[in-house]
This record gives C-alpha cells, sequence and structure tokens, in this order.
C-alpha cells in the first residue's frame, strides 16, 4: 500500500489510487472538470494539476496513480499559477452568459473560476462559436459552452452503454455530437446533464423555467419502478420543477432513470383536485361530505365477501396499512395489490425479494434472467449489470420471449419455461455455470410469474435455486425483481387476499358476475376496468387514469412526491419518501382519506395521525423501522405450487418504458420519448442491411 | 456703564431691529424653496425612483430572465417567472414589482447585466389605490419607454464612476 505525503499530511491509500483521490482522502480539495468518480480517467481538462517533489513539472493529479513516497504539494504558488493558467484558457472560449444559462448558480465552471480563476482575462480576439447540436426531447444542447470534457461521451459509453456520443474534430475544433444528430436510445439519457460541469447540456424541459437558488429541495424516493431510487425533488411554489437523483451506493449510485428524472410534468396534467360522484352516469363535482355519504350509503350494509380493495403500483404503504385495516373492520378478504396477476406467495417473504441486493450485483459472477428486460424495467439494475459486465468477470444469459437489446452481452438460452426446467433439473449447459459459481444470481422477473401457469414457473424457480446452490452461506442468490414501487411494500403488509379472499382476477370475475358489489381502487389503473361490471366503484388516486374514468366516487389523492410515505423498494429497503409540494385543490394525503371515510362507514380506524398510523405500520411489518436498511428474509420453506407449465414464452410485462404508470402517462415529456422510442426502431441510415 | 447701554437697548428696541434686519435681507437673497409642482429641483443621476424596464434601440426587451434581481432584492418585491420565447431565447412571462414593498435600495439594477431594470429619475407615481403599485411588465416596459431618455442620458453620466 503506497504512502505519500500531501501538504505534509500522511496518507496510506489502497493499490491503484490515484493522486487526485489520495488528496480527497488528505482533506485537501482538488478542482477537475473532467475526472468523475464513476467514469474511466480522461485526464483532459488539466485543471487538477498539483506540484509533485523532484517532478519537472505539475502533474495531472487525476490520471497519475499514487506511489510509494510521492510528495504532492497543492498549495504552492506554482500550483495557483497552473490552476489559474488552465482556468484563463478554458475561459477564452466559453461565452460569458451565465445570466441566460441554466447551469448559472449550480455550475462547476462558474464555481472554480471563481475559487481559482485569475479574475479577469486578457482576451481580446473572437470567441468560438459551434452549431448546437438535437439530442432528443431531453436535452437541450447550448455546444458553445462546451469545455470538451468528454463526461458526457464517457457516460454514454460505459455506464448507459450505448456509445451514440462522441467527438469529432481535434483542439479548439472539436465538438461533441451524436453523429446522426438524433436522441439518445438510453433511459439514462437524462444524466448527462447532471454530469455536464457547465450548462452545454441542460434540461430542455425545465429550461429557464426556475433558478438554483430559488427552489426548495426535498429528499424524497422515486416511485415509478420498484428500484426505489434516492431523488431530490426541487420545487417552486407548489409546483415541482424538476427532479434529481440523490447518492445512495447501494440502490441508484448516482443515476436516475429517464422516467424517474423527466415525468414530472405529468404531476401537473390530468390532476384529480376535488371529489366526484357519479349522478345520473355522470361524474359530478362533489365536496368530501357527499362523496362520503355516496360511499356510505352504497358500502354500508353490504357483507364483507361483497367488498374487494385494489391497490395500485404507486400506492404507498401507510395507504394501504389504513386501506388494509378498514377492509378488515368491514369484514373483507378480498384484498390484492397484484394488478398484473403475478402468482407471488406473499407468505415466504424470501420468494420475492431481490435477495442479493442491488448492490450484490457487483459481486456476481453468474446472472440467469428468465422472464424480464431490466434496461425497461428497472433501467438503474440494467445500468448495475453492465457495470458489472464491464468487469469481464460475469456470465449472463436470459431466458426469455424475445432477445432485447440490453447492454451488455449474454447468452439467450430460450423463450419459456421448459428451457427454465432444463436449467433447474440440471440438463442444460448453464446449470453448470450457476452451479460453478461463487455468487450466482437467479433475477426471476414478473414476465415469467404473472400468467396462468405463474405459481408452477415460481415453483421451478425455487427447484432451480436450491438444486443449483444459488443460496449459500451469506449469499442468496434468489431475486425477483418487481416492476411496482408499491408491491414488497404490499406483499409485506400483507395486502394480499387473506382467508377465502380473491384476487385480482377473482375481484374482476366477481364484479363481472354481480357477486362483489363495491370496489375500493387505491391508485389502481393497469387492471382492465371494463371487467368491473356494475360493481360500486370507488377510485382513490391522483390522476384522473382509467380507474377514474370507470368510478362512481373518486377520491382525489396525492402523487408520490406530494406526501411523507414509506415504500420499500424491490429488494426490500424500507426508504422515507418526504413531501416536497402541496397536493392540488382538495386532495389530501391517501392515508387521511381513508381515515375520513371510516367514521361515516361507522368502524372508525384508531389513528389520527401519520405517528399513530406508522405504529400500526410496524404491527403489521415490524422490519419497517429499520428506514434505509435493507431488511433480508430467511430463505426457506416453500413458494410457487408445483405444477404443469405451459409453453408460452416470457414475455416482458412493461411493453413501454416511458408510459408504465398514470403520472407518466400525463406527462407530455414522456409521451414525446414514448413517440420517439417506438419511431426510433424504424429509420435506419442506409448503412444497414 | 453698562446699566446706560442695556437701557438704550431696550428703549430703542434694538432687538426688534435686528431681528427684522434679517428678514429684510432674506428679500434680497436667492429664494430656497422651489414652486412645486411648477419647479423642481435638480437630480442626481444616480436618483433611484420608479423602476423601468428597457428596450434595445431596435424594440427588443432587455431582460432575459436571469432573475439576479429577484434574488438581490432584500424585500423581495420583485417576482419573476420565464420560459423559453418561440425564437428559443430565455424571455420573462411576468415581470412583477410590488411598489409597496421596495425599499429602493437600487441594488435590482445593480444586479442587472443588461441594464434592462433600472431606477428611473420618476418620483411622481403616487397613485389613489394601493393595487395600482403592483406593477407588471408592461407598466414597467411603458416606464422604460417613456423614461428612456433620461434613463440613458443618466446611465451615460454615471458610466465614468463605474
Amino acid at each position: 500500500m503506497p504512502t505519500l505525503t500531501i501538504d505534509g499530511i500522511q496518507v496510506t491509500v489502497e493499490p491503484g489510487t490515484t493522486v487526485l483521490q489520495a488528496c480527497e482522502l488528505a482533506g485537501k480539495e482538488i478542482p477537475r472538470f473532467c475526472y468523475h468518480e464513476r467514469l474511466t480517467i480522461a485526464g483532459n481538462c488539466r485543471m487538477c494539476l498539483v506540484e509533485q517533489e523532484k517532478a519537472p513539472k505539475p502533474i495531472a493529479s487525476c490520471a497519475m496513480p499514487a506511489a510509494d513516497n510521492m510528495v504532492i504539494k497543492t498549495d504552492t504558488p506554482l500550483v495557483k499559477k497552473a490552476r489559474e493558467g488552465v482556468m484563463e484558457f478554458l475561459l477564452i472560449n466559453h461565452p460569458l452568459d451565465c445570466p441566460i444559462c441554466d447551469q448559472g448558480g449550480e455550475c462547476d465552471l462558474q464555481d472554480q473560476s471563481m475559487g481559482y480563476g485569475k479574475g479577469s482575462s486578457r482576451y481580446d480576439e473572437n470567441k468560438r462559436a459551434v452549431t448546437d447540436k438535437y439530442m432528443g426531447p431531453l436535452i437541450e444542447t447550448v455546444m458553445t459552452r462546451c469545455i470538451q470534457c468528454t463526461r458526457c461521451i464517457r457516460f454514454a459509453q460505459e455506464v448507459a452503454g450505448v456509445p451514440e456520443l462522441g467527438a469529432i474534430g481535434r483542439g479548439e475544433d472539436m465538438q461533441i455530437t451524436t453523429y446522426l444528430e438524433q436522441a439518445m436510445t438510453s433511459e439514462l439519457s437524462g444524466n448527462v446533464i447532471d454530469l455536464c460541469p457547465v450548462g452545454a447540456l441542460t434540461s430542455k424541459p425545465y429550461a429557464f423555467t426556475a433558478r438554483a437558488w430559488e427552489l426548495r429541495k426535498t429528499e424524497s424516493i422515486d416511485a415509478m419502478d420498484a428500484v426505489g431510487a434516492n431523488i431530490r425533488v426541487d420545487v417552486r411554489g407548489r409546483e415541482v420543477m424538476r427532479v434529481l437523483p440523490r447518492l445512495n451506493e447501494d440502490v441508484n449510485e448516482e443515476w436516475l432513470s429517464d422516467k424517474s428524472r423527466f415525468a414530472y410534468d405529468g404531476l401537473r396534467n390530468r390532476r384529480l383536485d376535488r371529489p366526484y360522484v357519479r349522478k345520473n352516469g355522470k361524474l359530478q363535482e362533489a365536496s368530501w361530505a357527499e362523496a362520503f355519504a355516496a360511499i356510505a350509503a352504497h358500502v354500508k350494509g353490504l357483507q364483507g365477501s361483497q367488498i374487494a380493495a385494489i391497490a395500485g403500483d404507486m400506492a404507498c404503504t401507510e395507504s394501504m396499512t389504513a386501506l388494509k385495516d378498514l377492509m378488515g373492520k368491514l369484514g373483507s378478504t378480498n384484498l390484492d395489490c397484484r394488478q398484473d396477476g403475478a402468482q407471488i406467495d406473499p407468505s415466504n417473504r424470501a420468494g420475492y425479494l431481490f435477495n442479493s441486493g442491488i448492490a450484490g450485483i457487483d459481486e456476481a459472477d453468474a446472472i440467469l434472467i428468465v422472464g424480464s428486460n431490466p434496461r425497461r424495467e428497472a433501467a438503474l439494475i440494467n445500468a448495475r449489470l453492465r457495470k458489472r459486465y464491464l468487469t469481464g468477470k460475469v456470465k449472463i444469459a436470459l431466458i426469455g420471449a424475445d432477445q432485447p437489446q440490453l447492454t451488455y452481452k449474454y447468452e439467450y438460452l430460450g423463450a419459456g419455461a421448459a428451457t427454465l426446467k432444463d436449467i433447474a433439473e440440471g440438463k442444460h449447459a448453464f446449470a453448470e455455470v450457476l452451479k460453478g459459481a461463487q455468487k450466482p444470481m437467479l433475477i426471476l422477473g414478473q414476465g415469467a410469474i404473472a400468467r396462468a401457469d405463474g405459481a408452477a414457473v415460481l415453483a421451478l424457480a425455487k427447484q432451480a435455486a436450491d438444486s443449483l446452490g444459488l443460496v449459500k452461506d451469506g449469499w442468496n442468490g434468489f431475486n425477483m425483481l418487481h416492476t411496482a414501487a408499491a408491491r414488497v411494500g404490499a406483499l409485506d403488509l400483507g395486502f394480499v387476499p387473506g382467508q377465502g379472499g380473491k384476487d385480482v382476477a377473482g375481484i374482476l370475475a366477481g364484479a363481472q358476475s354481480g357477486e362483489i358489489k363495491a370496489v375500493w381502487l387505491l391508485g389502481a389503473d393497469e387492471i382492465d376496468t371494463s371487467k368491473l361490471g356494475s360493481a360500486f366503484v370507488i377510485y382513490q388516486g391522483s390522476h384522473g387514469d382509467a380507474g377514474a374514468k370507470r368510478a362512481d366516487v373518486i377520491l382525489p389523492g396525492a402523487a408520490y412526491v406530494e406526501k411523507d410515505a414509506t415504500w420499500v423498494n424491490t429488494e426490500g429497503r424500507v426508504q422515507l419518501g418526504r413531501r416536497a409540494a402541496a397536493p392540488p385543490g382538495d386532495a389530501r394525503e391517501d392515508w387521511s382519506i381513508i381515515r375520513a371515510v371510516s367514521e361515516p362507514l361507522g368502524h372508525k380506524l384508531p389513528y389520527d395521525n401519520l405517528g399513530m398510523l406508522r405504529r400500526r405500520m410496524l404491527e403489521l411489518a415490524p422490519h419497517f423501522s429499520g428506514v434505509d436498511k435493507r431488511s433480508s428474509a430467511a430463505w426457506g420453506g416453500a413458494f410457487g405450487t408445483a405444477g404443469a407449465v405451459t409453453d408460452a414464452p416470457f414475455a416482458s410485462t412493461v411493453a413501454d418504458f416511458f408510459l408504465t404508470n398514470p403520472i407518466a402517462r400525463a406527462s407530455a415529456t414522456m409521451a414525446e420519448c414514448s413517440a420517439l422510442a417506438r419511431g426510433a426502431a424504424q429509420p435506419k441510415t442506409g448503412t444497414h442491411d | 456703564m453698562a446699566l446706560l447701554d442695556r437701557g438704550a437697548r431696550s428703549i430703542f428696541l434694538w432687538e426688534v431691529v435686528k431681528g427684522l434686519g434679517l428678514t429684510f435681507a432674506y428679500m434680497f437673497k436667492p429664494r430656497a424653496t422651489l414652486n412645486y409642482p411648477y419647479e423642481k429641483g435638480p437630480l442626481s443621476p444616480r436618483f433611484r425612483g420608479e423602476h423601468a424596464l428597457r428596450r434595445y434601440a431596435n424594440g427588443e426587451e432587455r431582460c432575459i430572465a436571469c432573475k439576479l434581481c429577484e434574488a438581490i432584492c432584500p424585500a423581495q418585491a420583485i417576482t419573476i417567472e420565464a420560459e423559453p420565447r418561440d425564437d428559443g431565447s430565455r424571455r420573462t412571462t411576468r415581470y412583477d414589482i410590488d411598489m409597496t414593498k421596495c425599499i429602493y435600495c437600487g441594488f435590482c439594477q445593480e444586479a442587472c447585466p443588461v441594464d434592462a431594470i433600472v431606477e428611473g429619475p420618476n418620483f411622481e407615481f403616487a397613485t389613489e389605490t394601493r393595487e395600482e403599485l403592483f406593477y407588471d411588465k408592461d407598466k414597467l416596459l411603458a416606464n422604460g419607454e417613456r423614461w428612456e431618455y433620461e434613463i440613458s442620458r443618466n446611465i451615460a453620466a454615471d458610466a465614468p464612476y463605474r
């Protein structure tokens, strides 16, 4: 382990550490533009120059490996002069348009020229001008501002896995471009906006609408997919202006998918901002009291078995706790959270978690993906898979209906359950790979189990996990990849059919046959609402989507950033989302609506505030107390039901990455992205075969 | 002697004569008062009066919605909303100044990188209702058009000292 001296401070670092990282360990800040922890080292901005004893000239600390007995100085006149020189060169061609630049106020170049620059320019000649490039509906480009750090190129190449950005020309004439002037075909493209140290790449939907300093920042949790990415929601007034990722090494690192980042404009459109009651076949605006009276009139007097509740994909655990309690008091056991009909066994927690953890992917050496397209279902997990793939220490295989373009190479094994059966029985060649691996992983997507024979497929997967040794000491390689943010929390709480209760298919069939007379939809829009028959439908949610259209009473709820809520991601990590903005109009936090309805129904729920509700939630699921921790589950017991499987291929449940939930469907940006992604498959440049 | 002197002064009302002398002396001095509003005193080019939003000579509005004035305003009297204009440039859709909050500190014109928001020489904008003092963008631009000659002259006069 090399030991070096930095400004008189001795530090010992891991071999392979760069001087820049060593300086950070010693508590010395080194300015930089091109260097980024998660990208390869380019060493082209020269801002990180430091003085090394016995070296003839300053060294670029980001590209210099730390060696034993190095003596580094970061605060000498030479370093100061070098930084001033580099800064002056960088500013030669950078326009002085900070007042109209969206990066203004949070710009690395601005900050560092204040901190390390000379304060005046000696440059009188004309500045360079570069034509702006088209990079799709999400990224606005002002290429004159580019300082050619190539972070975006390296991100596209390495993390996103779509080598669509590049540079043409040399020196001053170098330009960043997509070559064909087209949008990046990546679900992570928005991250180049965060990476860009200047205002060359900025957010198009956010363009010119707000300034960094006037935003109220709230740390929250994303609910667009089951990854549970940590986000920061920036709000002005009561409007969400943008969503940014927050650092969490175990979940999203510092990336965020485009859907999570840009679907926020859906929070302004198609909102349910007041209660509605259907009168004479038409939904009419009503007061809360009228809505409650209508519910009481229809629900009171029904037997428990005639009432049902379905929780949607973005329901928070608080509201599901309240609804479960209310249904319990009404005597109903017809509860379900699995809108897609996934045959998950809720009794065995290890059977529905991503047991290895998202960070566990970094250690895996053999991965079998079954019935999932992680790129569409969980883009951030896909980025982890690619990160692991790039180390060359993992073999990845896939069983699925088609061979999706993932961002890494994988072995395509087959389409359906037959292949999985072969592997479970050890007849397939890949079974040996899994068997021989130190840390094997099986990623079971919802596509494999959201079907009639799902329970049998789940049993097969369990059999494979047992027979191939996926579960060993300190390692659980059985992973279920969920697509809904609410799913794991709902399963943990037991928002599933109770004794004699019906699941989603049963509820819909019951509603059609008239057996079920009232259905409570808690933000459930992905079910086939035409099958609700003549049942009295109460829709509680934030957006006027499929469920609200069919509803008889609409109770306006809060969207995911408008309430203090607990989320459990696919790996069982309990995370607290904070309220960033107020819900519009009369809309209220969802649990309080259910609490309010419980009174006219004659079954007052015993909690008056969020704290009391959360205490009740802890009774149902004690591990919710471990916030931000991944509460793992012991492997053991059985799940799934062994049985015959069909030949139908495992198709991913997510058809369109950009339009998976009511908020995204209400977003104009997402609609544009979706249209582009659908069309992008067709046009070819003529050089393709 | 002192008694005689004091007696003579009181008999001849000397204090009164002295006072009236001062009074009549002022009749021959220049007047200090102004016949406002028909006469007005001189104003410094740095005088900070009513706000105005300026335009360039070609009619293009100067303001680029950088929001620096909004940020610096100690009274938080300025409210700005912005979005891209049709030609893609950054412009305000709303520029409001609450003149009842404004403390006329002049920080806004100091912060403005394009000399768009300025405090002009006009100080006669008293209104009968409070609402009339909530200036919007149209009012501010109208002020700019009305006072452009004086404002540009003042800025030019002050330029050597900046």
